[in-house]
């Protein structure tokens, strides 16, 4: 049993109703006023070769990576965009596996997200043109829950549709590995 | 006795009888004020703050129950204030769509679960054993257990709504909209525990009001001359039993589809989401008779009281309220004719919910008769009356078209149901409220509310909800549908919206008034003898407001109506323990005396034992575990609770 | 208007409200078979129930109003308590028998009424499916041949006098559709099929709305209904067979070049075009529509541009983004969509 089991008890549930809550449960209906928009072409470049020191997080990952409508949505976009087409419900096929602890591009969400924004090689096409960067963070944020990343207070169990993976509050919580420390 | 006895036992069996015969019983030779500081003695719970805590009395459990029902009303009339504001113009943009969604959700919720059913709860809990000629509930532990789940219930809701997480799901939360896709987080999970909180409450109260009804009654107050109160609650007790059930049910198989996975309600994996609906309404439907059919046995009080006479047809009456009872369960289908069921199976529920009117049409026509054939004094409480049936009436014929399946076709979900519902539940079951209230006042009190003051709110709270709500019918076949934040502009809904928005000034103005009144008359109001009213059954036998001991003797009742038909003094049995409590069990339909029940003192382990199934109950909506290691602490607290207790003084001898 | 005069008027404005417009969303509309047969209904029962609540008014009214005599009346001071009139047994007899038997009356008229507007609707002309969505209505018009198919979204055009079935499905969560002027409402389910049969009766237009709560934009959740003469149906509908007209000026080519690439064609479709999104609203002919955003706008060219550029603002929480287009962007989208009518 995960220690995030044991942080889901007695007293501390209550705390957890009180400190998680604001931004778990927020809603954001528009992302950013109207004339800040990321311009196409400008995600920050987030992969980080060699012993380089990472760029600190940026700040909207508090909006989106614990927060459950933001997952939510992320969940909804997954299918209506066809990721499923090429990572099927994260078990990959043409595209790789995003339920699995290997990240060749990294598994922050300032990592997924531009890896969605900008495209990477070998198919994975640029969305930068096609979605908007809420709905980006938006897939980033679900993306993450497919390893079991997000508290499991803020993935929904299952979508309603068929059956396709474990419900996402009982998946396992995969470290998040460059996809080069297999092969070392 | 026909066994040769041996002497050594027969001498112990006298020895036994003489130590039998020192212990101090309440009369013959024990009466007047000795026996009464005596009983007082025994009666009162410990002092202080953990004496409060571990109360089992049942008056004090009864207050609480009706002053945090109370406030609930309060907070949830506020909410539809807000919800009355938003919705006084068109295109209105005060309130946020998610705010207003939040706002419905917890008007319904609140208004439901935290004030409509614990009021009904509360009320019969303090007067059911003053009415019935005892000294306690039976299960008294249970009762105050029963408080606390639905007091930590309330806070559970209320504290996420305040904290910014609350439900905004509609107060039956439809499946998949509450599902785990289309309600993220854990906003649909804390209502849906709210819910097992206060079903566990309402069907612990459940079982201590059966019990107190069928074992606890004063000898000789046959099931034929119980009060139609008590009748009512008997019936509501075991319509509780029923149908919390259903909800409870459904409500864990939606935290476990939302928590775990499960595909209960998951159309694409052979679940159904009708299977909610189902669950729900079945409950649903039942519990609003649970609300309505307590308001009934208020009517039958206060108009037995102030027409001077006895409710006329007493065995209709009864069969009137067992029926509907039965009925109640019969009709759910018609919370879901637009689902698109068969329909020829829809004309059954038509029919079913037609006739569930009938029994309740015979009783209005023998409270009418009561006036008819006694004089009625238009004292506040029966004022109430007359508002009761001119508004209920209303609501039950709107109810009688829109059991007709074509019309509710139209009809369902629009503000037509809104303004039958509010008929059915603010002048069927809050009017008789608030004239019961005024009503037994006294009793709880020992003073009397403001007759003036009770007068105008009365008028204000009558007309402000006529203007509140009849326009609601307009609106809806207008084509306003429910539980919107918003309505446009040009198709004729300004005006309705606008007279029922003022209108709810109107009668919050009038709540606030009869709360003035309660609390004024608290410290002003005329001090009250114990029978203010002149009224005829045992509750007003006690003092006003009753020691805690109830009664000084059990009386015995002859008659329906005990205190107009006694001359002088009630007649009374003797012989229940002073240094103990004890109450007397009566069999189940004549009430012969048949054993005494020793009733549990003062415990903390209700207290103790609620807070650890609330612990259990909160925690499991953020991880399955939290029902393993939750049953723990709970599982020592009911242990704790039960285990047997010896008597403090002296045992009874047992004589073999 | 002062105070005073305003509540005076309030009564008869209160009537006058019901009868003085155009009842294109109202259930007095009587626009449809079903319509009509709800109106009949509802007036027979509205009597029968007037009739028993002024009977409950009158007994409640005598009972108050009865003039007792000293020693009459059957209370406990007059220690008559235990007796009651005789005439109240044969009274709550009748009573019970005359309630019953009106329900009875009511219950069969219901049940008639049901049978009819069932027999009414029987053999469907047309056949439309409408598959709800948060927060929009997905149309389409069936047909055996699927060249002859029409896609549209929030807006429905019927023939007058033809009975049409309009199959209700459900993408999501539970909606209902409910025009009122024309029938009842009929719930969408998601995982079950559930129809609705309408008749409709007279030339106009008609606005519904979702009836069944579902989610944050339920209240702006309308869509139009249109009910034309046979010809001018056939007209539109042949119309919106053809796929999406090619843009003309500049402006409208930037448009399309945006639409078509960017970030419109991922949930929209426009037939002729490459745009293929089957997530939002088909918008082959969209600017011929009368609303925008299921009825959250009336449709105009200032409309657009506001919905355009910042949906959320006008349906917050719905499943369209703001994108923040820029000036010269906007304009052009803006000039392509008034083109694709």
């Amino acid at each position: 049993m995960s220690s995030r089991c044991r942080a889901s008890f007695a007293f501390i549930a209550v705390a957890a109703l009180v400190a998680g809550a604001c931004n778990r449960e927020e809603r954001h209906s528009r992302a950013k006023p109207i004339g800040e928009t990321v311009p196409a072409g400008e995600s920050p470049d987030t992969i980080w070769p060699g012993g380089t020191v990472p760029q600190t997080l940026d700040p909207r990952a508090k909006l989106y990576d614990n927060n459950a409508p933001a997952i939510s949505q992320g969940q909804q976009l997954f299918t209506q965009m066809n990721c499923v087409g090429c990572h099927s419900h994260g078990g990959g096929g043409m595209g790789p596996a995003l339920m699995d602890d290997e990240w060749r591009y990294g598994g922050r969400i300032d990592q997924i997200a531009t890896s969605i924004a900008e495209g990477r090689p070998n198919g994975m096409p640029s969305w930068r043109s096609k979605l908007t960067t809420d709905q980006i963070w938006q897939l980033a944020a679900y993306v993450r829950s497919l390893s079991g990343q997000p508290s499991k207070d803020a993935v929904s169990s299952r979508a309603e549709a068929m059956s396709n993976a474990t419900p996402q509050t009982l998946a396992p919580r995969e470290p998040a590995h460059t996809s080069d420390t297999a092969e070392q | 006795m026909s066994a040769h006895v041996p002497e050594r036992v027969r001498r112990e069996d006298e020895r036994l009888a003489r130590e039998r015969q020192k212990i101090a019983r309440d009369g013959p030779k024990l009466k007047g004020a000795k026996l009464e500081a005596r009983l007082e003695r025994t009666w009162s719970r410990p002092r202080g703050i953990i004496g409060w805590l571990a109360t089992v009395d049942h008056k004090e459990i009864g207050r609480r129950y009706i002053v945090t029902a109370l406030l609930f009303l309060a907070l949830g009339g506020v909410l539809a204030l807000a919800m009355r504001v938003q919705l006084a113009q068109p295109d209105s943009a005060l309130i946020s769509p998610q705010r207003y969604n939040e706002l419905f959700t917890m008007h319904g919720s609140t208004m439901m679960f935290l004030f409509a059913v614990p009021v009904m709860e509360g009320v019969a809990v303090f007067i059911i054993p003053l009415m019935l000629g005892t000294r306690s509930t039976a299960f008294p532990r249970l009762n105050a257990f029963s408080y606390f789940m639905y007091l930590f219930g309330g806070l559970l809701l209320w504290g996420a709504f305040l904290l910014n997480i609350g439900p905004d799901i509609g107060w039956f939360a439809y499946t998949p909209l509450s599902g785990p896709q289309f309600s993220p987080g854990k906003r649909a999970d804390i209502w849906a525990q709210m819910i097992t909180f206060t079903e566990v409450s309402a069907l612990a109260a459940a079982v201590v009001l059966v019990c107190t009804i069928l074992k606890t009654r004063a000898p000789g107050m046959t099931l034929a001359r119980m009060p139609l109160f008590a009748w009512a609650m008997l019936v509501v007790a075991v319509m509780i039993i029923f149908s919390m059930p259903a909800v409870a049910l459904a409500s864990s198989m939606l935290i476990s589809d939302r928590l775990i996975g499960t595909n209960f309600y998951n159309a694409y994996e052979h679940g159904d989401a009708l299977l909610w609906q189902h669950l729900f309404w079945f409950f649903g439907h039942p519990e609003v008779y649970i609300i309505f059919l307590p308001a009934t046995g208020f009517v039958s009080v206060i108009t037995e009281t102030f027409c001077r006479r006895p409710v006329f047809a007493y065995p209709i009456v009864v069969l009137a309220l067992i029926s509907t009872g039965i009925l109640a369960f019969g009709l759910w289908v018609h919370h879901m004719f637009a689902t698109g069921l068969p329909r020829v199976g829809y004309s059954f529920y038509t029919s079913a919910s037609m006739t569930v009117a009938i029994p309740t049409a015979l009783q209005i026509f023998c409270w009418l008769a009561t006036m008819w054939d006694g004089r009625p004094r238009f004292q506040v409480p029966m004022l109430y009356v007359v508002g009761f049936i001119v508004t209920f009436v209303i609501g039950g014929l709107s109810g009688v078209i829109i059991a007709s399946v074509p019309l509710d076709l139209q009809l369902h979900d629009t503000y037509f149901i809104v303004a039958h519902f509010h008929y059915v539940l603010i002048g069927g079951a809050v009017f008789p409220l608030l004239g019961i209230l005024t009503y037994w006042y006294p009793k709880i009190t020992g003073r009397m509310m403001n007759e003036t003051l009770g007068k105008i709110g009365f008028w204000m709270i009558f007309l402000g909800f006529q203007l509140t709500f009849f326009p609601m019918h307009l609106a809806g076949l207008l084509g306003m549908p429910r539980r919107v934040y918003t309505y446009p502009a040009g198709v004729g809904l300004e005006l309705p919206n606008l007279l029922s928005s003022i209108g709810a000034f109107v009668v919050a103005a009038a709540v606030v008034l009869f709360v003035i009144n309660g609390l004024f008359s608290l410290y002003r109001g005329a001090v009250a003898p114990s029978n203010p009213w002149g009224a005829s059954t045992l509750e007003w036998a006690a003092a006003s407001p009753p020691r805690p001991y109830n009664f000084a003797h059990i009386p015995v009742v002859e008659s329906r109506t005990p205190l107009w038909d006694a001359e002088g003094e009630l007649p009374v049995v003797t012989g229940l323990r002073v240094d103990e409590k004890e109450i007397l069990l009566t069999t189940v339909v004549a009430a012969t005396p048949d054993l005494r029940e020793p009733v549990p003192g003062a415990s903390l382990w209700p207290l103790i034992a609620a807070i650890a199934v609330g612990v259990l109950f909160v925690s499991s909506i953020f991880s399955p575990w939290a029902v393993v290691f939750g049953a723990i602490p709970a599982a020592i607290a009911t242990a704790a609770w039960f285990w047997p207790k010896e008597l403090k003084r002296h045992p009874e001898p047992v004589i073999s | 208007m002062t105070v005073g005069g305003r509540a005076s008027v309030v009564p008869l404005a209160l009537a006058a409200s019901a009868c003085s417009y155009q009842h294109y969303q109202s259930t007095f509309g009587n626009a449809a078979t079903e319509a009509r047969q709800f109106n009949i209904l509802f007036v027979i029962f509205l009597v029968i129930c007037a009739i028993m609540y002024l009977a409950v008014i009158a007994f409640l009214v005598a009972s108050i109003a009865r003039r007792r005599r000293a020693g009459e009346a059957n209370t406990v001071e007059e220690g008559r308590h235990h007796e009651s009139n005789p005439l109240m047994r044969t009274a709550l007899i009748s009573w019970g028998a005359v309630v019953g038997s009106g329900l009875v009356a009511l219950a069969i008229a219901s049940f008639i009424a049901d049978r009819s507007m069932a027999s009414a609707a029987a053999n469907e002309k047309l056949s439309i499916t409408v598959t709800g969505n948060q927060w929009w209505w997905d149309v389409q018009y069936n047909a055996g041949d699927n060249s002859k198919m029409v896609r549209t979204a929030n807006e429905i055009h019927l023939p007058v006098g033809v009975p049409v079935r309009i199959y209700l499905k459900s993408n999501d969560v539970i909606h209902s559709f409910w025009v009122p002027s024309l029938a009842g409402k009929q719930d969408l389910i998601p995982g079950r099929d559930t129809d609705i049969t309408v008749v409709p009766r007279k030339v106009g237009i008609y606005r519904g709305q979702c009836a069944e709560f579902c989610g944050a934009e339920h209240a702006k959740m309308a869509l139009v209904v249109d009910v034309d003469s046979y010809r001018d149906f056939i007209k539109w509908w042949q119309h919106q067979l053809q796929p999406a007209p090619a843009p003309a000026t500049p402006l409208a080519k930037a448009g399309y070049a945006f639409v078509t690439s960017r970030n419109c064609s991922v949930c929209h479709a426009i037939a002729g075009t490459p745009a293929s999104g089957t997530v939002g609203p088909d918008l082959t002919h969209f600017a011929s529509r009368r609303t925008i955003a299921a009825g959250a706008m009336p449709m105009s060219e200032g409309n657009l541009y506001g919905w355009v550029e910042d949906p959320q603002s006008i349906k917050p929480g719905s499943k369209m983004p703001t994108i923040g287009l820029e000036p010269n962007e906007l304009h052009a989208v803006v000039a392509y969509l008034e083109t694709l009518k």
